[in-house]
């Protein structure tokens, strides 16, 4: 029978060597580090597609549409305005409904990053454990869908701008790359929290109260100069807040007047560029590192 | 020539090769242990909540589940496998380590490639169109864009989502999840996989589709893959597959041609 007859090249062998003989790879093993930047590179259509449909979808189930994409922000810039500009009537800043919006619009695009990243991996545990594809292109996924969020709110932003009197400057070609550079930001954050996130499900419970914390570290609602009745140290730590640094960029480039914390540009430029490579860098990493666990337990 | 099978891989592997067969997993030894969070054992008010959160700083909450013990077996470029066994006696989680979604205790389990495991409830975008799920999702399998507008149509055809009026345009969530579930098989089915690997997934289809499925992993095996197919539904295993391994708690019972392994199983299942 089979066993007295010609025995095969792969007799005699133990699974091991078998597995290796032909080139068998462990399974769910992780790529090395440039194997998966390769992969997600070669991935960019579904994060595109993904971020799209993710946008489509988040308001499918609304009457108005993609018509909220532009109201949201205008509604929250609302709000704040009637709080913060007239209840609390803050006459220190010049065109106070422009710095305003500036700073919210910013920081807006960073919270709800975060937020959204938070549950990129938890949230698609399905997709997740059906279909293998490099993880990462989910959080990268999030961000794209708010920087497509992020950009209708800029023409809200111009327009509001542009209404209370601000001129418009040769200024205002800073605003993309320091825009480029918070996104950047937020891709390696984002993928630091999905990692997070991905284990801990008690972290979407904390984080608004460290979104909260944070945007009031950034002086998005009041002057900035207020920071500077804090003791020195607190000031310097304030004043390399990577928020903080993005929206006095954004606020530099658009308006003419507000009132900054950080005097010199060039370093307010090294700090957005540090932050961004730090955290893009870093969160990238991070979250490569943990490749192998998402989907799983 | 039956009893090539029976040995599982001693035999197996000492079958005269007129040509090399080649393995695409293979499993070593392999112990799978998952670890639940029994999580809110005390119920779900704050104070349980605060108890167990002092709680898991001492010792941990988890109850370990020793699902899978020392498991070997190869599988064989163009082969279907079969895999059955009682309600917990380890199947699911096997596949899932096959597709390295879980990792395993002891031993080890190498593939060929990545296996896809196509489960029942591998969900898609709920909110959006199937249409849309089926871009997103070939996107996902790595299918350039070109490839996936050219099969789009094709795969939409063969789920048959729009034999009653054009659902493909509705979102997903209101399907029904006969309907969600073939459009997901369809979707998994239209690449090529070195591995694929099926949980219950026909199971919930009529039995049209299932025949077109049956027809689809037949292909699929022919394109020289190899496929695994978990059911409780025999008679499924018994037209799709010629190899059918039985598991029964954890432990690998049987290994072999479908017909003998299935009668063995209707006899240790009637026994009881």
């Amino acid at each position: 029978m089979a066993n007295t007859a010609l025995a095969g090249p792969d007799a005699g062998l133990t699974q091991a060597q078998l597995a290796a003989r032909h080139g068998l790879r462990v399974a769910g093993e992780r790529p090395s580090l440039v194997e998966y930047s390769r992969r997600l590179w070669a991935y960019r259509h579904f994060v595109a597609a993904y971020a799209n449909a993710k946008l489509v979808a988040s308001y499918s189930n609304a009457k108005l549409g993609q018509v909220w994409q532009v109201l949201t922000p205008l509604t929250n810039a609302a709000v704040y305005y009637l709080i913060f500009g007239l209840v609390l009537a803050q006459n220190s800043i010049p065109n106070f409904i422009a710095y305003l919006t500036t700073g919210l619009f910013i920081f807006n695009f960073t919270q709800s990053a975060i937020l959204a990243g938070t549950q990129s991996i938890s949230g698609n545990l399905g997709l997740i454990r059906a279909l293998h594809f490099p993880r990462a292109s989910l959080p990268l996924a999030a961000t794209l869908t708010q920087f497509q969020q992020l950009l209708a709110s800029m023409v809200v932003l111009i327009g509001i701008v542009l209404v209370t009197g601000e001129p418009l400057t040769l200024q205002w070609l800073l605003l993309p790359p320091a825009l480029v550079l918070q996104a950047i930001f937020n891709a390696g954050v984002v993928l630091l929290v999905a990692r997070m996130g991905a284990k801990a499900s008690d972290l979407k419970q904390v984080m608004p109260f460290i979104m909260r914390t944070w945007m009031y570290g950034s002086g998005v609602l009041y002057s900035v100069r207020l920071f500077n009745r804090l003791p020195e140290w607190a000031t310097t730590l304030i004043k390399f807040n990577p928020m903080l640094v993005y929206i006095e960029l954004a606020r530099y480039a658009l308006l003419e007047q507000a009132p900054m914390l950080n005097e010199s540009l060039t370093q307010l430029w090294l700090v957005a560029a540090a932050w961004a490579v730090v955290a893009g860098v870093g969160g990238f990493i991070y979250f490569w590192r943990g490749e192998q666990e998402y989907g799983r337990g | 020539m039956v009893e090539h099978f029976t040995g599982s891989d001693e035999a197996t592997q000492a079958l005269p090769t007129l040509q090399a067969r080649i393995p695409t997993v293979v499993v070593d030894q392999a112990h799978l242990v998952y670890r639940v969070h029994k999580g809110a054992t005390g119920g779900t008010t704050p104070v349980a909540a605060l108890r167990r959160l002092v709680k898991r700083s001492q010792a941990p909450n988890v109850r370990e589940v020793h699902a899978v013990k020392g498991v070997s077996f190869t599988a064989y470029r163009g082969e279907a496998i079969g895999l059955i066994g009682s309600n917990g006696s380890g199947k699911s989680t096997l596949l899932r380590a096959i597709a390295g979604l879980l990792p395993v205790d002891r031993g080890a389990i190498y593939t060929q490639g990545q296996p896809s495991l196509l489960g029942v409830n591998a969900a898609l975008l709920n909110d959006l169109s199937g249409e849309r799920n089926v871009t997103l999702g070939c996107l996902a399998m790595g299918m350039p864009p070109a490839e996936v507008a050219r099969l789009t149509p094709e795969i939409i055809e063969f789920s048959g989502i729009n034999q009653r009026g054009d659902f493909a345009s509705l979102p997903m969530r209101t399907y029904s999840s006969g309907m969600a579930a073939r459009l997901r098989f369809s979707i998994a089915a239209a690449k090529k996989h070195d591995v694929l690997l099926i949980d219950e997934a026909l199971a919930t289809g009529d039995k049209g589709f299932r025949k077109r499925s049956e027809q689809r992993v037949r292909e699929l095996r022919e394109s020289a893959g190899t496929v695994f197919l978990v059911s409780h539904q025999l008679s499924s295993i018994r037209d799709t597959c010629e190899r059918t391994i039985w598991l029964e708690s954890g432990e690998l019972r049987m290994d072999g041609p479908t017909d003998e392994v299935i009668r063995a199983y209707e006899d240790f299942s009637n026994g009881r």
